[in-house]
């Protein structure tokens, strides 16, 4: 049993600014949940609570059914990884892997027995002798986490683990962590502020701002369905295009400056009221020809050449869109562009709250799901 | 060309400040193993090594007795200074309590009060502890190093606070991570600074003098001075003697611990 269970948790360093407010989470044996956000989001003053680092200031922390909030960080049967990793650079990898085994009372041939599983695990044999500093990142980072592994805890809280490795490395660890974490059932709650990193991992994904739950949910839950603009705009690779809309007999026009013309059935579609804010995911604007119906005129600003995707940056008033076209599209900063929208792809927001009225109706790809 | 200059006149003024630096040491050299008969003639390059000096020195004074009685109270002082500064120093670092940064200033100020200023409050604690003429009366008013601490608090402060959470995590206690993580990371600085304050135990004069009245615990520094005769002319070349064999380990110290020295000494002050 490895469960954590959070009810209307506030932390406050001063007593008067909340760090963190009204947090509820719920965390199942054997789940991947990722902590998401921007920095100073209170993501990681979150994990540190968890793990006993901080105190609370208000709310209960249930570890195994079990009330927390006092609870040592010891007895709480945890492991933790840190962003800079926190290897002890005067002791070898073997006495850093097995460090805190002694204090737990493990007998040394137990400890040696854990040491070869977890290094044979990680690949990290041949280094067991080794110091800190001779590492590599990446090396580093396999010692801390066999040192998570050699613990046994069925609870393993992961601080921003892979912020310090270069791209190529951090998108190899993510599946090694994964095939870990799956192997061993453990319990993981990762932070990051990186999304792909949220999405690509995640069982599911808490996403915080400004100390509060934005939304909680699957990875495909807060990509199909964000619950407010910040959401939208956090989830998702390119960033979604967010602007104003109103609505008027002409269509949808898109902050006084783009016209999008509405058929009858996605004018029935509309939610109520006539303005909002609306998001679309770059790859529901599709290039169009200028013989076509219902598509919208607009002139390139630049474009992010990637080889097998072009990504077209256009301007709609004084918003920058982002949209995103498979294929190596030739297109110069101010050439004229036919493209088509369909307001049945945005998202509707409300105007003053942010908050979700109407998800997209159509998600691209999403059939391939259900394939 | 202007290099090479450059180079030769540094290299000439380096020499100069050696040449004096050095010459009391040499002079003295050189006296030790004269003959008095001859220093009073003003003839100090001895025409041969003669060891009378050094027989005489040790035959005048309980030297050795002195040089133990030296180690005894270096050791023991240097070896405690040393542990109390590391153990105020994590406080300072690793431990929140109340009114820290002020307690920690406080420390610090204490740096600019003279020792002197000290030595009557020392003597009438020491008197009333009933300590004069005691190892402990020598090792005690020392014990609190400032500058140890503040050399450690610097230290200190470059560990990452994680790893720290990482003990705590791991289940690892205060001490435990005092000892096993900390005082290891800190080694390169404790060499440093037990050089420095045995250094300075072994060269200290003005504390074992008011504070010692008895042959059975004087320091080395005071044997030294007894050596002077203040009734009659004094013997200049046993005198020199001395001075020599108490500045051996000095020497030895510096030589061996140079390295370290200069490597704790810029560490702990650039960074």
């Amino acid at each position: 049993m490895s469960k954590i269970e959070i009810r209307d948790l506030t932390k406050s360093y001063d007593g008067k600014i909340n760090i963190l407010e009204g947090i509820d989470l719920d965390v199942n044996e054997g789940e991947f949940y990722v902590l998401v956000g921007p920095s100073g989001c209170g993501k990681s003053t979150l994990l540190r609570i968890i793990a006993g680092l901080e105190q609370i200031t208000a709310g209960t922390l249930k570890i195994d059914g079990q009330v927390a909030n006092q609870m040592l960080p010891k007895d709480r049967n945890l492991s933790m990884v840190f962003q800079n990793y926190a290897l002890y650079p005067h002791m070898t990898v073997k006495d850093n892997i097995l460090f805190g085994l002694d204090v737990r009372k493990v007998p040394k041939d137990e400890q040696l027995r854990r040491l070869d599983e977890a290094a044979e695990m990680l690949g990290l044999s041949q280094y067991l002798k080794r110091k800190p500093r001779e590492l590599s990142g990446g090396q580093r980072q396999r010692v801390a986490l066999a040192r998570s592994v050699c613990s046994q805890s069925p609870i393993c809280l992961m601080d921003e683990p892979l912020s310090n490795l270069d791209a190529k490395l951090r998108g190899q660890m993510r599946n090694e962590i994964r095939r870990l974490q799956k192997q061993l059932g453990l319990t993981v709650i990762y932070v990051t502020h990186d999304q792909v990193e949220a999405m690509t991992m995640g069982d599911r994904i808490m996403v915080l701002h400004g100390g509060k739950i934005q939304q909680t949910g699957t990875p495909l839950e807060l990509y199909n369905c964000p619950a407010n603009t910040f959401v939208a705009g956090f989830i998702g690779s390119p960033q979604m295009n967010l602007c104003q809309a109103k609505l008027t007999e002409q269509g949808l026009v898109l902050e006084n400056d783009l016209v999008i013309p509405l058929t009858l059935e996605e004018r029935r579609n509309l939610p109520q009221g006539t303005r909002w804010q609306i998001g679309v995911r770059a790859e529901q604007i599709e290039p169009a020809s200028p013989a076509q119906e219902g598509t919208c005129l607009v002139y390139a600003a630049s474009t992010e050449m990637m080889g097998n995707e072009t990504q077209v940056l256009f301007r709609v008033g004084d918003v920058l869109f982002t949209a995103r076209w498979a294929g190596q599209y030739m297109i110069d900063p101010g050439q004229r562009l036919h493209i088509r929208l369909s307001a049945d792809d945005f998202h509707f927001f409300d105007l003053d709250k942010g908050s979700l009225v109407r998800p997209a109706l159509h998600i691209k790809g999403q059939a391939a799901l259900t394939a | 060309m202007s290099r090479k200059l450059s180079t030769g006149v540094t290299y000439g003024v380096l020499m100069i400040a050696a040449a004096v630096m050095c010459f009391p040491v040499l002079f003295s050299l050189a006296l030790s193993f004269s003959d008095l008969n001859d220093i009073l003639k003003g003839d100090y390059i001895p025409s041969s090594l003669n060891f009378a000096n050094y027989i005489n020195a040790f035959q005048t004074q309980p030297l050795l007795h002195y040089m133990l009685n030296s180690a005894i109270v270096g050791v023991l002082s240097t070896a405690l200074q040393i542990l109390f500064a590391l153990l105020a120093a994590y406080a300072i670092v690793f431990i929140e309590f109340r009114a820290k940064k002020i307690i920690f200033l406080v420390m610090m100020a204490t740096m600019m009060i003279p020792g002197e200023v000290l030595v009557i409050t020392n003597f009438q604690t020491m008197r009333s502890w009933d300590f004069l003429n005691t190892y402990q009366g020598l090792i005690l008013p020392g014990l609190a190093s400032t500058f140890g601490i503040f050399l450690f608090r610097q230290n200190m402060m470059q560990i990452p606070l994680e790893l720290k959470e990482a003990s705590t995590v791991a289940g690892v206690s205060e001490f435990g991570f005092f000892w096993k993580i900390v005082a290891p990371m800190v080694m390169n600085t404790v060499v440093t600074l037990a050089i420095y304050f045995f250094l300075v135990s072994w060269n200290s004069y003005m504390w074992p003098l008011l504070s010692t009245t008895e042959d059975t615990v004087r320091t080395v520094q005071i044997g030294l001075r007894q050596l002077k005769n203040t009734e009659a002319v004094s013997d200049y070349g046993m005198m020199a003697a001395g001075a020599m064999v108490t500045s051996l380990p000095t020497l030895l110290l510096i030589f061996f611990g140079q390295k370290r020295l200069q490597e704790g000494m810029t560490k702990g002050a650039i960074k």
